[in-house]
């Protein structure tokens, strides 16, 4: 397979993600959806490895992982924390910060 | 030293594409499942579809090392957190489907088309060459190459990787931490309180006079009523209990022994099967 089919496959994944975050309501999921994204950008770094035919684009991809991992971890202890004080994970929820 | 994958003959590339355009249109599919279910768990499952498709996608490209880090660390620990976190806060919460901002969803979709018009436009016009020939950088050499470069070039980023983590995990400690507003109640203060309450006995558990024992049936009480009380309240948000008669009607007494004879086989059945 050419790269060009896993980075057009990574674009899709990538906007599918976008338009997840921006309809859906629920916290979590949209952490989820952000998690999408961030695997549709691992899958276009690791076909661009495999384009040039060296290993820069795995070792980039896999600091994304422990990137992305430690967001989810900060990102989900927010989410507790908010969850702790108003008692709704919908993003709708949290406007105090509304004009 | 060749990649098990390795493109050498032709059965090789149709076994390849093959792979490639089964995972593309299940990870598509399960990304979209993903965007359109209502319940949050069953948006964690399709995304652990997708990251397992995209594990496989690693391994075809020559990068075993990734496949089996997004296997471990994010289907394994990440989407488990995410598990977690949504079994302490999501599963009670009502998943809302109106739409806040008038004609959100539009102007998303709008959105999005243009970024995928826009992104597809800049991967036609980039030079996307075919893949080099996989070396043994791609193959059993994957682990240690990998190694050389974070341990060589890629060190300092490295090491700075390794002071996110601690301070994500100082964070999430922080962040996790609740001070305590009042003082922890003591033994007596407990005591007291139960008095005060008026209620003595402990909460009556779920199933123990009713008709069924399971754990979405409330408790009847002596006077024939039942308890509210001895229902989680998670199964009563989930609307699964269904209102037993107030009064324990006689005309129930033979489908007691009707479901117990139907539940008796079972087991019966089972010890033949071991007998044999």
């Amino acid at each position: 397979m050419s790269p060009i089919h896993y980075v057009a496959l990574s674009v899709i994944l990538f906007v599918i993600g976008g338009v997840g975050v921006l309809v859906r309501r629920n916290a979590i999921v949209i952490f989820m959806c952000i998690e999408l994204m961030l695997n549709a950008c691992n899958l276009a770094f690791v076909a661009f490895a495999t384009m040039h035919g060296n290993l820069d684009g795995q070792v980039i991809a896999f600091f994304v992982m422990v990137v992305a991992a430690a967001e989810v971890v900060v990102g989900l202890a927010i989410l507790m924390a908010i969850y702790r004080a108003r008692r709704s994970a919908s993003v709708d929820d949290a406007n105090l910060l509304k004009y | 030293m060749r990649h098990v994958l390795a493109a050498g003959t032709n059965t090789d590339v149709i076994a390849r594409e093959t792979i490639f355009w089964i995972l593309a249109v299940a990870s598509v599919g399960a990304a979209l499942a993903m965007i359109l279910v209502r319940r949050a768990v069953h948006c964690a499952m399709m995304l652990a579809v997708v990251m397992l498709s995209l594990a496989t996608m690693y391994a075809m490209q020559g990068a075993p090392f990734l496949a089996f880090v997004q296997i471990i660390v994010y289907t394994g620990a990440v989407l488990m957190l995410f598990l977690f976190v949504l079994m302490l806060i999501g599963i009670s919460t009502a998943d809302s489907i109106v739409e806040t901002i008038k004609g959100q969803r539009l102007a998303a979709g709008l959105a999005a088309i243009g970024l995928l018009v826009i992104l597809i436009l800049g991967i036609g016009h980039a030079a996307i060459g075919p893949a080099a020939p996989q070396t043994a950088a791609n193959g059993t050499n994957n682990l240690s190459e990998i190694a050389r470069l974070i341990f060589t070039t890629y060190v300092f980023p490295f090491e700075v990787t390794g002071a996110l983590l601690i301070t994500a995990a100082l964070g999430a400690m922080v962040l996790a931490h609740r001070e305590r507003a009042a003082p922890k109640p003591t033994q007596r203060d407990l005591a007291a309180r139960r008095l005060a309450s008026g209620q003595l006995a402990p909460d009556p558990p779920p199933g123990v006079y009713a008709l069924h024992d399971a754990a979405d049936r409330p408790a009847l009480l002596p006077d024939g009523t039942t308890s509210d009380l001895s229902v989680s309240p998670v199964l009563s948000q989930r609307e699964v209990i269904e209102a037993p008669p107030a009064v324990r009607p006689q005309v129930e007494t033979p489908a007691i022994t009707a479901e117990s004879g139907e539940r008796e086989p079972a087991p019966s059945g089972q010890m033949g099967r071991a007998d044999s």
